[in-house]
């Protein structure tokens, strides 16, 4: 009787105890001991500078380490999460307050374990999970590229996370579920060109962490999940890129993929919303070849299933865009080339969300300004012009005419993001 | 006959269906108008202030404040985040171009002593409270001067009220050193509505000056070169 009391005890024990260590033994998985000389930050060639430079645009570091109006990349821009608000942090080689006194080996580890130099685990916001897979060649030259930045002193601001995701042992837990450190996260036998896209895609652009599916606890399947989700607390939906009826480019020439990242348009789109700003700010910098193995690897994407259609298309609203849209965007919903997008057989109107079409009617919008479209024409706001009703009526007439087969919607979904 | 008739009614029905869209920065900013009003006259709310015809610098330095955060409005800042520099200067320069006639001052309730005051500041400053004259940078004539002044007639008052404040509150900045801050900051409360009673009740003599008589009497960020 006794017996089975202390057996009833040490197995739950064991249980928890066992865990725990795989937590810990997860949590430390490929990870290298920091070289004791910490502070010995190796000379850089020119070369590896300006390939550092490259690099952060690729993976549009300043997007979230150069706040609005400040310094660039001291950090500080907030982060809203689901879970609470993450400052991003001061990557200038500041010795106080940035990289100054980190090592090479210190950055790699963040980069590819997730743990930063004072042996914290870093929190996802930062998409390690993606940048993981970058190799050590190149996390060498991002350093490199940071470490010839001019020196901000300019103090990170702790995190505002709740409770439990401001406590370690959540982070441990969360990253002992969904992160494993990996260097060989692409399949091998595919093209080189391939390889190259899948790296870039899964690696510093970090594509998967808008383009992703996440979970309850905000976590994709991968670095290559691209099935589209919400873009958390930002109100735009980033639509899933290996479906054709979405923003998948398995139809698409290869030249037009290419097209829209270095121009921000092309003879069928136009990037609008969060996609303007990573055009603007981090593809259209991206040279041919890169720009070509982006576009290899999201054209041979998997295509994942086709939703069923949606309800009966709306009639109301044709009065609304005969005086408001008809203008620019033509009886037929044609547009005019290379200046206004054709809103007929337009994806970004007929995905399943309604936010991405709603917040454009509300907000217009340029097209972002690229060297290969250096003058783009703005879409004028809504947001003053017309109601919550009126916007239902023009964005359901859209998702209903020249074919759309895409839900009707109501003045309910305009006013939540007009709250935004 | 008939086919022919057919024909040009075809081509007049693709006519009309096909959006005229040109290839003109009048068409680019459509975006800006829809607020500012057609040409950038302003809008009749007195919110959305007239922008055809100021200062080309004026113009630009706000258009990157508000990308920058400087000045702060999410309708402005969504607009002009994706575009660049060399873009957002090519938009302030059509609009800087744009000469239209001014309406007359709309008719103001303001005490008459109210508007001497205002009167007084403008033309001659507050030496107590270290507030120099508005003409002193503005322009004798306050029509702004080039290339990066902005003229102070020919708005609501309202917006000179939104403004004045705004630069008080720290909402509102220009690049440092931000003159205008300092100047609101010693101004009271009655001295803005004063200031902006009076000037809102002026009418526009003219356009931007070329150049300031003398140096102005501020060091002012956002109008170095």
């Amino acid at each position: 009787m006794k017996r089975r009391w202390w057996l009833a005890l040490a197995l739950p024990l064991a249980v928890v105890l066992a865990a725990a260590g795989a937590v810990v033994a997860l949590n430390h998985l490929d990870e290298m001991p920091l070289s004791p000389d910490t502070a010995g930050r190796r000379a850089a060639s020119a070369e590896q500078v300006a390939h550092g430079a490259y690099l952060a645009r690729a993976g549009h570091c300043a997007g979230c380490h150069s706040a609005r109006g400040g310094a660039p990349f001291a950090g500080g821009t907030a982060i809203a999460t689901p879970f609470g608000t993450v400052y991003a942090p001061n990557l200038t080689p500041d010795p106080k307050t940035g990289l100054g006194s980190w090592s090479e080996d210190a950055f790699w580890r963040a980069l590819h374990n997730g743990r930063s130099a004072d042996g914290r685990l870093l929190a996802p916001a930062c998409p390690y999970p993606n940048f993981t897979q970058v190799t050590r060649d190149d996390v060498r030259d991002l350093f490199a590229y940071l470490g010839s930045l001019a020196p901000v002193a300019q103090p990170n601001r702790p995190h505002a996370l709740r409770f439990p995701y401001s406590t370690q042992a959540a982070l441990a837990v969360w990253r002992a579920l969904y992160f494993r450190p990996t260097t060989a996260a692409r399949p091998p036998g595919r093209s080189a060109l391939w390889d190259r896209g899948a790296y870039l895609v899964g690696g510093l652009g970090h594509c998967s962490a808008c383009h992703g599916t996440r979970n309850a606890w905000g976590a994709t399947d991968g670095a290559l999940d691209l099935r589209g989700g919400a873009i958390p607390m930002q109100g735009w939906v980033a639509p899933a890129l290996n479906d054709v009826d979405q923003a998948g480019v398995a139809d698409w020439p290869l030249e037009q993929v290419v097209a829209l990242l270095k121009t921000g348009r092309n003879d069928r789109a136009s990037a609008s919303g969060p996609m303007a700003m990573v055009v603007a700010r981090s593809t259209q910098y991206l040279d041919d070849p890169d720009l070509l193995a982006i576009a290899t690897f999201l054209k041979a994407l998997p295509q994942g299933e086709v939703l069923p259609p949606a309800a009966e298309p709306s009639a109301a609203g044709a009065r609304l865009y005969e005086r408001h849209c008809v203008a620019c965007h033509g009886e037929s919903g044609e547009g005019a080339p290379g200046a206004v997008p054709a809103l007929a057989g337009n994806r970004a109107i007929t995905l399943a969300s309604p936010d991405n079409v709603i917040n454009l009617v509300l907000g217009g919008g340029f097209a972002p300004a690229t060297a290969g479209n250096p003058r783009p024409y703005g879409m004028p706001p809504f947001a003053t012009v017309l109601s919550d009703e009126e916007i239902a009526a023009v964005v359901s007439y859209l998702r209903g005419s020249w074919g759309h087969r895409a839900a009707p919607v109501t003045a309910l979904d305009v006013n939540r993001q007009r709250g935004r | 006959m008939k086919h022919l008739a057919i024909i040009a009614g075809l081509f007049a029905a693709a006519a009309a269906a096909a959006p005229k869209v040109d290839d003109t920065m009048a068409q680019r900013v459509l975006a800006c108008t829809a607020c500012h009003g057609k040409e950038g006259r302003a809008a009749s709310d007195g919110f959305y202030p007239r922008i055809a015809g100021k200062p080309a610098g004026y113009l630009y330095n706000q258009l990157v404040a508000f990308r920058e955060g400087r000045r702060h409005y999410a309708p402005m800042t969504t607009l002009l985040d994706p575009l660049d520099d060399a873009y957002l200067r090519e938009i302030a320069e059509h609009f800087a171009a744009i000469e239209l006639p001014y309406a007359k001052p709309q008719p103001g309730n303001a005490p008459a002593e109210g508007l001497a005051r205002g009167r007084t500041l403008v033309l001659e400053g507050d030496a107590a409270r270290r507030v120099p004259a508005c003409v002193a940078c503005h322009g004798a004539a306050l029509t702004g001067v080039q290339p990066a002044l902005p003229g102070l007639l020919g708005l609501p008052r309202d917006y000179i009220n939104a403004q004045l404040g705004a630069w008080r509150s720290g909402q509102r900045h220009a690049k440092a050193p931000d003159c205008m801050a300092d100047v609101a900051q010693a101004l009271a409360p009655q001295d803005i509505a004063a200031i902006s009673s009076w000037l809102a009740a002026q009418p526009v003599p003219g356009k931007p000056a070329t150049a300031l008589p003398a140096k102005m009497p501020l060091d002012c960020g956002g109008v170095a070169p």
